[in-house]
């Protein structure tokens, strides 16, 4: 068994040693200050580069996948959005994969039963993939109460209903729980489905176990060991008003992990598979309308090639053309 | 198919657990009866590629120019600058594994480089290596590897057995189309001048003869006239096709393996008995005598050399509109690429059928219409007489060609058709139609006599689904619009389910067809009898 998920770990676990015995020996500001900034900076830059490293490259054709009827005799109902021919249907079939991962949503798996090979339809990729998602970006959310005075009325909305379920104190959000929950549950599907476990690398791993750093660190906090809230505070609006420092009397280490593995995770996105929350916007076979053959769609690089012309080909043929009675524009 | 193992042999062989070793270390990626042979260097050189001489993909060495490396990497880099595709399919994939199963190659291989996902792996991984900044820091971490010759023997055999069938793309969260990606990769091994034969001579003489299979002008109408021929001693009626014609309203073009062999032939009489019966306008033309495009599977040039004849002859003939023949691969580059290649064609009119004065506003710009489009037409305006009781022996499904299903969606206009010519139609289960059809397991060039284990094994899936409602229902004929499917199911079924037959949809028409003055017809299109006499069970 492939057991690279080891490196990955060890990797999300030294480093998370490094900011604790940083910020205890007195490198606050590096974790808590220089860190953060670099790691917007590289997440800023490394994220425009490559979308306008994309964006620099055209479309040359109109490679649309089709996942249903296309539009064609008035009688035949077309498939507007799996097979788009507008720029309406496009962008509801693109809102349905960012939204709801509708592409995943369809998932089969492969089994030979007896004599018969056959696909059944599982979600769990889809369920996990889902709840992962939705509970990363209500965290993300939730966390703006630290970097926005006064709070955005929707974050406390938002709180008001993640904490719902009204268990311990300070209370459960059901958000921090599902990313924990979720992430662990991609990460043993990795770990444990054979063909997951042999397509994934460290690279895969990395960000799992960063992500699973973040939710326990952040867990850990917020029910554990109770950290000053107010002093975070202080120095998360600090970082945001771009008045940075470090507070008096200090934050707990735990913090600087939880905020060095943050700053890790963004400024990893750039430059790795996370960039598919990019790319998705920007593929081909989602994002086009199949309208082919009613529309042309230009290609700017479009070669001029070297094709056998007619004439040239009746060079080549022309006596046994005219004894077969095919017309002939040379005689 | 000598040496080949019995069909259950085979099944029960099939093994999905992933090998101990990681793929990246797995070596000797050239298994006998899954690679093709080389392109010839005579093939080569008409399409102005790089030739390397005679050698074998077996050979230990092969014959790479001196800096092989550099024409790759350059090659790459040209194509990440012309391609936005090719650089979202190297950068977004999150090995997130819903594709892995979706490969018929995978399927029926268990190897796990037919995942389709480790399929773009093989060249990802390069382009991790060098064209990266993770890549050129983490090297092995970020999941690259250096560009070795055995990558390049790899990206031969895993990119020659991928039919470019654009299932994964479906299920891909982002849309990842390992089609493209292995289009890519085969593109980067022509500039080496690794190629398989099996496309290379069809690309070589569409190019020069202006059909795949070189047939010359006389010969190509001979063999109409011989096909006119039986249609005449079927139906008591005799036609006379025109070739290259000036003036004829519309240019008729079909895969020119539907006038080469059975069960084509039958689809390609079906063609003519039905354009007879309305008095069609129309011609056949020498030089675009081809449909299908290898092309396609070649380069993006010489997919747009080969193309470029259909409109170049629909010009000169004058015609107004062109209506293309069943095929599948055809109909992607109709769909997906002609127009842009080679547009615009202002020289045509928006095809209006002449018959039903339908205008096909679907086709305004390429002007080129599908024939199930404009059969499914004729039929809703009640223009052909139809007696589908003549095909009543057989038990119809339908197969959905890859290319039309996922490239263009034409999935309605075949069934609709099918339903009026014919009593006895029984789909496939769900997952293996429509949008997620399988592949016949020789798509893309891949249908050679010397990868017969593979295709076999790639056309599990969708003979497996055939075998279902061959149990099921008692179907006995497998319906399909590709010129490559009747020329890759007969093998196939003959192996996992012999008792089913391969037809055109064509032929199931033109057997109901009643036409005008016809003789009272004894046999169908293949000379058998409509009803199976010895049939002793009695018809429901
Ligand atoms: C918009 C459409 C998106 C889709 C369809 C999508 C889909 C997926 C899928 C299928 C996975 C793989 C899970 C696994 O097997 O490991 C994944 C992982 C992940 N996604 Fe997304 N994602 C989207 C957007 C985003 C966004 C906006 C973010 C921003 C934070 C994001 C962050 C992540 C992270 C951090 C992971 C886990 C990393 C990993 O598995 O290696 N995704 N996503
Ligand atoms: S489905 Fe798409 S993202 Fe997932 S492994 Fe396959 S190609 Fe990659
Ligand atoms: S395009 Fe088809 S053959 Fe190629 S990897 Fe995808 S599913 Fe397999």
């Amino acid at each position: 068994m492939n057991v690279s998920y080891l490196y990955s770990l060890l990797a999300v676990i030294i480093l998370g040693l490094i900011a604790y015995v940083g910020a205890a020996i007195g490198l606050e500001s590096l974790f808590g200050i220089v860190i953060p900034y670099l790691a917007i900076l590289a997440f800023l830059v490394g994220f425009v580069n490559k979308v306008l490293d994309w964006a620099k490259s055209p479309v040359p054709f109109r490679i649309t996948t089709t996942c249903g009827q296309q539009k064609t005799l008035d009688w035949i109902k077309p498939s507007t959005i799996d097979n788009p021919t507008t720029t309406r249907g496009v962008i509801i079939r693109m809102l349905l994969e960012i939204l709801l991962f509708r592409s995943l949503f369809r998932n089969t798996r492969v089994e030979f039963k007896g004599e018969k090979v056959s696909y059944k339809w599982v979600i769990w990729l889809w369920l996990f993939a889902i709840m992962f998602h939705y509970s990363f970006f209500v965290v993300v959310i939730r966390h703006l109460r630290f970097f926005v005075e006064p709070t955005p009325f929707f974050v406390n909305a938002l709180e008001t209903v993640d904490g719902m379920l009204q268990l311990g104190l300070p209370g459960l959000f059901i958000s921090g729980a599902t990313l924990l929950g979720a992430t662990t549950l991609l990460l043993l599907r990795r770990i444990l489905l054979p063909k997951m476990n042999y397509i994934s690398r460290a690279a895969d791993y990395f960000p799992l176990f960063l992500i699973i750093g973040i939710a326990l660190t952040g867990i850990m906090m917020r029910y554990f060991t109770k950290v000053d809230v107010v002093k975070i505070k202080e120095l998360t609006m600090g970082l945001a008003s771009f008045h940075p420092g470090i507070p008096e009397g200090g934050v707990s280490a735990l913090f600087y992990v939880h905020l060095f593995f943050v700053s890790l995770l963004v400024a990893y996105i750039p430059f790795s598979k996370l960039m598919h929350m990019g790319g998705i916007f920007l593929s081909p076979t989602r994002n086009l309308a199949n309208n082919n053959r009613m529309k042309r769609h230009i290609n700017p690089w479009n070669p001029k090639v070297k094709i056998h012309t007619y004439d040239e080909y009746e060079e080549d043929f022309r006596d046994k053309m005219k004894d077969a009675g095919i017309p002939v524009e040379k005689e | 198919m000598g040496d080949l193992p019995k069909p259950d042999e085979m099944y029960e062989s099939i093994d999905h657990t992933p090998p101990e070793e990681e793929w990246e270390k797995i070596e000797s990626p050239i298994t006998p009866g899954r690679y093709a042979y080389p392109a010839k260097d005579k093939n080569l050189s008409i399409m102005e590629f790089r030739t390397p001489g005679e050698w074998s993909p077996a050979d230990e060495e092969w014959p790479l120019p001196e800096n092989w490396q550099q024409i790759i990497h350059e090659g790459f880099k040209e194509r990440l600058e012309k391609y936005r595709s090719l650089k979202i399919f190297m950068d977004t994939c999150v090995r997130c594994g819903a594709c892995a199963d979706k490969c018929h190659y995978f399927i029926g291989t268990g190897d796990p480089k037919n995942m389709p996902v480790v399929r773009a792996e093989l060249l990802r991984s390069i382009y991790r290596n060098d064209f990266t900044t993770a890549g050129k820091i983490l090297k092995k971490l970020s999941g690259g590897r250096e560009l070795t010759k055995e990558v390049i023997k790899e990206w031969f055999a895993y990119f020659y057995q991928c039919s470019e069938c654009r299932r994964c793309s479906v299920f891909c969260p982002y849309g990842i189309d390992t089609a493209e990606v292995t289009m890519m990769g085969r593109e980067l091994l022509n500039l080496l001048g690794l190629n398989i034969n099996w496309i290379m001579e069809p690309v070589a003489n569409c190019f020069r003869t202006g059909n795949h299979l070189g047939i010359q002008p006389q010969a190509f109408k001979e063999i109409v006239e011989f096909l006119c021929d039986d249609i005449e001693e079927i139906t008591g009626i005799k036609i006379n096709p025109t070739f290259n014609r000036k003036g004829a309203e519309i240019l008729f073009i079909t895969p020119s393996g539907d006038y080469f062999a059975d069960p084509g032939t039958y689809t390609f009489m079906g063609y003519l008995m039905l354009f007879e019966a309305l008095g069609l306008d129309y011609t056949l033309s020498t030089y675009a005598s081809e449909g299908g495009n290898f092309g396609l599977f070649t380069s993006s040039d010489a997919m747009k050399k080969l193309n470029s004849k259909m409109y170049a002859e629909a010009k000169r003939l004058g015609v107004k509109w062109i209506l293309g023949g069943e095929c599948g691969h055809m109909w992607r580059v109709i769909n997906q690429y002609m127009d842009t290649m080679n547009g615009p064609a202002d020289f045509l009119e928006v095809p209006k059928s002449p018959i039903t004065g339908t205008v096909f506003n679907n086709a305004s710009s390429t002007k080129m219409v599908h024939i199930t489009e404009f059969t499914a037409d004729l039929i809703r305006h009640n223009k052909l007489k139809l007696d589908p009781s003549r095909n009543d022996k057989f038990k119809v499904t339908y197969h959905d060609s890859c290319n039309p299903a996922r490239a263009m969606g034409l999935l309605e206009e075949p069934r609709y058709v099918i339903n009026n010519v014919c009593n006895y139609f029984y789909e496939m289960p769900e997952n293996t139609i429509r949008e997620q059809t399988f592949c016949c397991g020789s798509g893309s060039g891949l249908n050679t006599e010397e990868v017969m284990d593979l295709r076999l094994r790639g056309g599990l899936p969708r003979a497996n689904a055939v075998k279902h409602v061959h149990e099921k229902y008692g179907v006995n004929m497998l319906a399909c619009i590709c010129a490559i499917d009747r020329a890759a199911f007969p093998p196939l079924m003959e192996y996992w389910v012999p008792e089913v037959g391969t037809t055109g949809i064509h032929e199931l028409v033109a057997n109901a067809l009643v036409m005008d003055g016809e003789k009272e017809r004894t046999t169908d299109l293949r000379f058998e009898p409509l009803k199976e006499e010895e049939d002793e069970a009695d018809e429901g």
